[in-house]
């Protein structure tokens, strides 16, 4: 396990080239060329319509391209879907869609993973290995009995974390990851997420808070009218520059490919 | 061992059960006390056959609903096998083959179903209101609307027999709950059944080919239908296009009287079996304190829509 993280450092995880989606005769995405990369924390920022969530649903196999290429630690597809997505390591963590309120913390962490003894669920290995993997990321859950229906927000965004690492992802995708949350929890939520960064997974955070990005990311890309518009480092710009390329003040430069 | 959280919770739980219990209680106290027939052993059978139908109906319509579907054509299914079966029975096939081909019927019709609405994304109320309608017509059509009758005897066993002191309806009932309860509860299918009934979006993102296993859902109960049929069929020794009528109303009366969420997602076998020996009994007592039978047919509205009503004021407090 920890040769395999250390072999990652660094290395490319997914590589898109060219990826073109419409929506009947609305071009969601227009050529995207992106690499993303573990130990990285990658932002994904842009205005409402600009293609984000296009762009990561293409990533996590629930939407085909209609052209272009996704490349895996070297593999490519022209497209994926979410059985193939996750096999590959990739997962995101979706708000509020991502979790069955009526079962538990363990049925949720191993929803379609469970682990089975001939054709029966093995619950207790299934409640032990939950115990452990919250204990791992540090997170504070009553019992792994519970159903998620009754806990915070920021427990069952800790939960669905837990359960894109347990499913065994590598690039995590975060769309609005504190959205409609506390002070205290979106604290608890970003360490979680940086956590994962320092064990070398490749990180991609859709947010519209600009602050945040700041404080947590790597790397910022920015989405304009299915086009990215700026790449960069976050030591290489400020909120200022990337609030002047998301309202269309600068870019012009990157539309005319 | 339990602490007093532990018990309440466990009665919090369970406390849809535990009044159904105490009502099926009261009920047969009653009924003990008004009519001297209660306890004879014709009447007990009488009920032990009318409820394990509706068990056997109720196990298939219980996993349905927990995943937030409904299965209308219940009915039109029991018809259907009964006919299949009868009519190969008469054209000289074999007792197991014609028992084999009725059941089949009955999977084939919930694959299609199933098929329609997981692949299609249809709503579950119009294509099983939908295939109610073809499948009775399809039965219709092929006994031209007579009743078919007379079978041979080992499949007569399996509507009158007696198999160890009890009826075999009763012990078919038994097989298909206690099925129903160790699929539901510790497999992963029966969490798949929960998760697509809770929010079938997030076991499709974690790569669950939901579309299967939705079909799946409707297929048992298409079994379940079709060995419903059978054993009324080998009951009455005569297959009636026009058999089942209703099964699917009780069917669902049951499902949400024993605490099954309509939202889905939440529900249990245990509950619909309670509810099924309630309903059994209470239609059996209408019946030995001679109240007419449009009353009961008044009385089961009534009862689902008691039963809808207080799920919903149940859910509401927790």
């Amino acid at each position: 396990m920890n040769d395999e993280i250390e072999s990652r450092i660094d290395q490319t995880a997914v590589k898109l080239f060219g990826i073109h989606k419409s929506f009947a005769s609305v071009a969601a995405l227009r050529g995207i060329d992106l690499s993303i990369n573990y130990g990285q924390i990658l932002a994904l920022v842009g205005d409402n319509g600009a293609g984000k969530s296009t762009l990561i649903k293409i990533l996590t196999g629930v939407h085909a391209p209609d052209r272009g290429i996704i490349e895996i630690e070297g593999k490519s597809y022209l497209r994926l879907n979410p059985a193939l997505a996750l096999n590959k390591g990739i997962s995101a963590v979706y708000q509020d869609l991502a979790l069955v309120d009526c079962l538990d913390v363990a049925g949720n962490l191993f929803l379609g993973r469970e682990p089975t003894r001939g054709p029966f669920i093995d619950k207790k290995q299934m409640r032990s290995r939950s115990q452990e993997l919250l204990q791992r990321l540090q997170l504070a859950i009553p019992s792994v009995t519970t159903p998620v229906k009754v806990l915070s927000g920021g427990q069952r965004q800790g939960i669905a974390i837990a359960r894109t690492v347990n499913m065994g992802g590598k690039t995590i995708v975060f769309d609005e990851p504190t959205a409609a949350m506390g002070v205290k929890e979106t604290k608890k939520v970003l360490e979680t997420i940086c956590k994962l960064r320092d064990q070398n997974h490749a990180i991609i955070v859709v947010s519209h808070n600009l602050h945040q990005v700041f404080a947590i990311s790597d790397r910022v890309c920015v989405l304009q009218h299915g086009r990215i518009i700026g790449d960069l480092l976050v030591g290489q710009t400020s909120p200022e520059h990337i609030v002047r390329l998301m309202t269309g003040v600068e870019g012009a430069v990157a539309d005319d490919e | 061992m339990m602490n007093e959280s532990t018990w309440k919770t466990l009665l919090s739980r369970h406390l849809s059960q535990l009044l159904l219990i105490a009502a099926l209680a009261g009920l047969m106290l009653y009924l003990s006390a008004a009519s001297p027939f209660f306890w004879q052993w014709e009447n007990l059978r009488n009920i032990a056959d009318q409820s394990a139908l509706m068990m056997i109906l109720g196990v298939g319509m219980t996993l349905v609903i927990i995943a937030g579907g409904i299965d209308l054509s219940v009915g039109a299914i029991a018809a259907l096998s009964g006919i299949i079966m009868a009519l190969l029975l008469k054209s000289g096939t074999n007792s197991t083959a014609a028992l084999t081909a009725g059941l089949v019927v009955g999977v084939l019709a919930g694959l299609s179903t199933g098929g329609l609405i997981s692949r299609m994304r249809l709503n579950p109320f119009i294509v099983t209101l939908a295939m109610m309608s073809v499948i009775r017509g399809v039965a219709l059509i092929l006994s031209q609307g007579m009743p078919v009758y007379n079978f041979p005897a080992e499949v007569t066993w399996l509507g009158k027999g007696f198999a160890a002191g009890l009826p075999v309806p009763l012990w078919l009932a038994l097989a298909v709950v206690l099925a129903g309860v160790l699929v539901l509860n510790t497999t992963r299918f029966g969490q798949y059944v929960q998760a697509i009934g809770g929010n079938e979006e997030a076991l499709h993102r974690s790569g669950v080919q939901v579309r299967l296993y939705k079909t799946a859902i409707y297929a048992l109960s298409g079994f379940c239908a079709a060995l419903a049929g059978i054993i009324v069929a080998a009951r009455l020794n005569t297959a009636e296009p026009t058999a089942g009528w209703m099964f699917e109303l009780e069917a669902i009366a049951a499902v949400i009287l024993g605490g099954t969420s309509m939202k889905g997602g939440v529900g249990s076998v245990a509950g619909t079996v309670i509810a099924c020996l309630l309903l059994g009994v209470l239609r059996n007592g209408l019946t030995i304190l001679s109240i007419h039978s449009y009353y009961q047919q008044l009385l089961i509205g009534l009862i689902i829509l008691f039963a809808v009503v207080s799920s919903e004021i149940r859910e509401g407090i927790s």
